[in-house]
């Protein structure tokens, strides 16, 4: 089998995997990254979302061959010297979650959402969360987090 | 003194895991020398098996096991039950086919469960799988509930005679034809409830073990009732007895009823792990999920009200086809009999009542109870038939239900139920106050103005939660009793454990259950630990569905009362007082009237020290359990509101606004229940407007099988909900609570419709409102 290697959530990784080997499927079994869920086989429903080189992508969507050398950040590494990153903050608060499995996948897009675009607004949350999918939480409470995390960002920043 | 914890919206103690990748759901448990287990389902609707050659699947390296329907029948491994026997109105038991966990010579559904592949890892068995030669003789399908009672159609069982499991009657006939002989208006609409498919966003997954040394087998599961599966798999299908098998439903990742049931891949994983001497371990794939979880919904129903002059309705009379699919899951017989024909007055005072189901069997995926199981059928059919009803009658939809109403309580209804307290003008007032009702005419010219057609709908809805008293369910046919149990541990150093039969899938039980019990000591919210959803660890317990949390809360309650009646005795001992004078006061246990006390830690520690009072008259330690069974069902009401926009170029409709106000009694915390209200409307809206399980009616295939086809609401498919609440509070319970989860999916499919059929100006309207749909009907209009 082929080896690969990557830098997950700032560790040095190296496994093997079959070439099929779906990235995400590397990240649970291989690392046991559980956090990272798979809740489709069609690239719909965002639960497996994680960093690739700082930017969202769909880690069932990506071989894992196709991640080598790359810097991968998971839910996991999300959190910093035990603190909870502003997102992660905002959901709890908020109340962005219920049954909990969209929810990693919901937090690593708005990471990158809000750092993708400065001026979010409830219109532009909704049509972000396009590639994400909650049966829980009628998405108010997410797009309410969201918007409340990134004006806390940009106050941050400014 | 530190606020009132229950009430308050308190953020949730379960939500660190979540939020930080840490929650334990069953695909992320890994068992040592697990095996992988892929499921080898029917390509068709309906076939006969002739032979299955699984020789060359075998001959795959890594493949452990290919097991069959034939040996499950050689270990004697009974089928899968339905556990609500319904009665049909002729006297005679229902038709139940048989459903082998693995087909043994007939498949009935695509996505009917032939063999379990078990291999090193899933890609070695999904090969393997694809080795498998089955040799089908093909039989025609009958997909559709309106085509099953046909003659000449496929026979599904030979059990079941035109492929009817029962024929239901509920209130009464004469009456109700004695009430449309003097009815000035008659009002009827032909009305079709759209099959569903839950989808959970956890897909359901299971992993088997058995321990050679013990000779007792663990099944993790995606479940809402554990407790429930291990009975089922125990008594009924004979996979070892109950203390010989644990269950565990760890972290879920959403239910709405999906994860109640007792499905063929948890029963064959665990019964296979034995066989094969490792940890078989299967996840649905999505695609999996689309196919063989139960779906919901699907019923063809007339319904027809009878009105006097003045708009007050004196009978009601509904025939409803309910599709159960190719065969009864696990609580399907219950689903369009108690949970939907005694819902049927709805919140109004209806002399007379009769409805009719018959219940048939298709080619398709089993249906079973989906977030409101049934109640959302009677809602639909109320509240449509009474928006119509004001419609033909021209008096205002606010209007007609006002002189409609039940405003006297106890009202006992002529299908079953009986109201304990409510006041819906009240919830009616307050919805019509949040979208401005006064202003709706000029919301409605302005949009015209803009070539936009706006419709206002109304759903005043109820529905029955708190299930339920076990000796009228006992009646009606169920298979089991509807109390909870709770167990409330004191340990020596004062934090308490909660061990609960509820099981928490996103409805936040182990914030709400352990405000209960902080508040009620005066103890930190983190000094109380909810455990759930393993049955080495809770005793017997039922489970959660139904928006039946009050059931297990109220259980909690009476433990906790035992635990403070215990802990008053032995600090009466410890103060050297009366217990008649031991007050429990801000987390102290006080001798009234003096400054003797005892923290709850130190009261804890008394208990287990056993130092200072008799323990032949007091027994050491402080843990109580409690099982309490609900007096009645609890009747959960409330109105939504919904304002559509129609694009009539495109079909393109729009939620312009959506009002829900609810009264669900006493609240523990506003928060989650709103979020539970929220989330029930996203998925009402996606039933009126976007969802909907097709089969094609000649192949037999799923054509929505995925999220490609299925359309799951999104983020930008809904508008931003405004509610409410209006509180009285359930006399039945001492929480005074009712029950939230399911009402937002009941209420809303109606107010929706209601809302499009106003805007468009048509009578009858199918679900889901899709823009081809809509703009069909506004072409038909011309």
């Amino acid at each position: 089998m082929p080896g690969v290697s990557m830098t997950v959530n700032g560790k040095a990784v190296t496994g093997e995997v079959e070439a099929r080997t779906l990235l995400v499927h590397f990240l649970r079994e291989n690392l046991r990254l559980t956090g990272t869920h798979v809740g489709c086989d069609t690239s719909q429903c965002g639960a497996c979302v994680v960093h690739l080189n700082g930017k969202a992508v769909k880690s069932c969507t990506l071989l894992a061959l196709q991640a080598e050398g790359s810097q991968v950040t998971t839910i996991k590494g999300l959190a910093k010297n035990g603190h909870l990153h502003p997102v992660q903050a905002a959901f709890k608060e908020h109340h962005g979650l219920q049954c909990g499995f969209c929810t990693p996948g919901m937090i690593m897009t708005a990471v990158d959402m809000i750092r993708r675009i400065p001026d979010l607004d409830e219109t532009i949350i909704r049509q972000q969360l396009e590639g994400n999918l909650c049966r829980c939480t009628g998405y108010q409470n997410i797009v309410k987090a969201i918007h409340a995390a990134s004006l806390e960002m940009k106050g941050a920043r400014a | 003194m530190t606020a009132p914890l229950v009430g308050a919206s308190v953020r949730r103690k379960e939500d660190f895991r979540f939020i930080t990748g840490q929650g334990h759901y069953t695909d992320d448990i890994s068992r040592p020398g697990q095996a992988y287990a892929y499921f080898l389902r029917s390509p068709h609707a309906h076939a006969k098996i002739k032979h299955i050659d699984a020789g060359a699947a075998r001959a795959i390296k890594g493949v452990a096991a290919i097991l069959t329907g034939a040996d499950l029948a050689a270990d004697k491994i009974g089928g899968l039950i339905c556990g609500w026997m319904i009665h049909s109105k002729d006297g005679s038991p229902m038709k139940a086919g048989a459903h082998p966990a693995l087909a043994v010579d007939r498949v009935r559904y695509v996505g009917d469960h032939i063999a379990i592949v078990i291999a090193d890892t899933l890609a070695i068995a999904r090969d393997a799988a694809e080795k498998i030669e089955v040799d089908y003789e093909l039989l025609s399908a009958v997909t559709t509930p309106d085509k099953a009672q046909a003659s000449g159609v496929a026979q599904l069982h030979n059990e079941a005679p035109r492929n009817t499991a029962f024929q239901w009657e509920l209130g009464n006939k004469p009456e109700t034809e004695a009430a449309f002989k003097a009815a000035a208006h008659k009002v009827k609409l032909k009305l079709k409830n759209n099959r569903l498919i839950p989808n959970a966003m956890e897909p359901r997954a299971a992993i088997g073990e058995y321990d050679q040394g013990s000779g007792g087998y663990t099944l993790y599961v995606t479940s809402q009732n554990p407790h429930v599966a291990r009975l089922v798999m125990s008594a009924f299908i004979g996979i070892a007895p109950e203390h010989k098998l644990r269950v565990v439903a760890p972290d879920v990742g959403g239910g709405f009823g999906s994860k109640i049931f007792i499905y063929a891949e948890e029963v064959v994983c665990t019964w296979a792990a034995k066989k094969v001497g490792r940890p078989v371990k299967w996840t649905a794939e999505r695609s999996e999920s689309f196919l063989s979880d139960a779906h919901g919904r699907d019923h063809v129903t007339e319904a027809e009200m009878a009105l006097d002059a003045e708009g007050k309705i004196l009978g009601f009379r509904v025939k409803t086809l309910a599709n159960m699919g190719a065969y009864l899951s696990t609580f399907a017989s219950s689903v369009p009999t108690y949970l939907y024909g005694t819902l049927l007055s709805g919140q109004y005072a209806i002399p007379a009542i009769h409805v009719e189901v018959d219940a048939v069997y298709t080619n398709t995926a089993p249906v079973d109870a989906y977030r409101g199981a049934g109640r959302p059928e009677a809602t639909y059919v109320v509240e449509r038939v009474v928006e119509e009803a004001a419609r033909q009658l021209k008096i205002d939809p606010a209007e007609i239900r006002r002189r409609n109403f039940v405003r006297k309580f106890p009202h006992q209804t002529p299908v079953i139920m009986n109201y304990d307290i409510g006041d819906y003008e009240a919830s009616l007032n307050a919805a019509l106050k949040l979208i401005d009702y006064k202003e709706w005419p000029a919301r409605k010219a302005e949009a015209k103005k803009r070539g936009k057609l706006r419709g206002i709908g109304f759903s005043t809805y109820i529905e029955a939660c708190g299930l339920a008293p076990s000796a009228a369910v006992g009646s009606l046919g169920a298979g089991v009793g509807l109390w909870e149990s709770a167990e409330v541990r004191v340990t020596p150093t004062g934090q308490v454990e909660v061990f609960t039969g509820a099981h928490s899938h996103g409805q936040g039980h182990e914030t709400t259950f352990a405000q209960l019990v902080a508040g009620r000591f005066g103890i930190p919210l983190e000094n109380v630990e909810i455990i759930h959803g393993d049955t080495n660890s809770v005793q017997f317990g039922m489970g959660t569905y139904g928006s039946r949390t009050s059931v297990g809360m109220t259980a909690i309650v009476k433990a906790l009362d035992k635990v403070e009646a215990k802990a008053k005795r032995i600090a009466a001992h410890v103060l050297e007082a009366s217990a008649a004078d031991i007050v429990l006061e801000n987390g102290e246990f006080k001798v009234a009237g003096t400054d003797r006390k005892l923290a709850f830690h130190e009261l804890a520690l008394n208990a287990y020290t056993g130092h200072k009072f008799p323990t032949h008259e007091i027994e050491p330690g402080l843990k109580e359990s409690a099982f309490w069974d609900p007096l009645n069902f609890t009747f959960p009401a409330g109105c939504h509101i919904c304002e559509v926009e129609i694009d009539p170029e495109t079909g393109v409709t729009k939620i312009a606004a959506f009002v829900a106000v609810d009264d669900f009694g006493n609240v523990i915390n506003p928060m989650i229940v709103e979020g539970q209200v929220h989330g029930g409307i996203a998925q009402g809206i996606g039933q009126a407007m976007l969802e909907h399980g097709v089969y094609d009616p000649e192949s037999g295939q799923l054509i929505t099988g995925s999220y490609m086809d299925y359309t799951m609401p999104r983020a930008d498919d809904l508008p931003n909900y405004k509610v409410g609440l209006t509180v009285t509070p359930c006399p039945s319970n001492p929480l005074g609570m009712k029950g939230c989860g399911e009402a937002g999916a009941i209420a809303s499919p109606p107010a929706v419709i209601n809302a499009i059929t106003d805007a468009l100006g048509v009578k009858e309207f199918e679900m889901p409102a899709t823009p081809l749909r809509v703009w069909q009907a506004i072409q038909a209009r011309h």
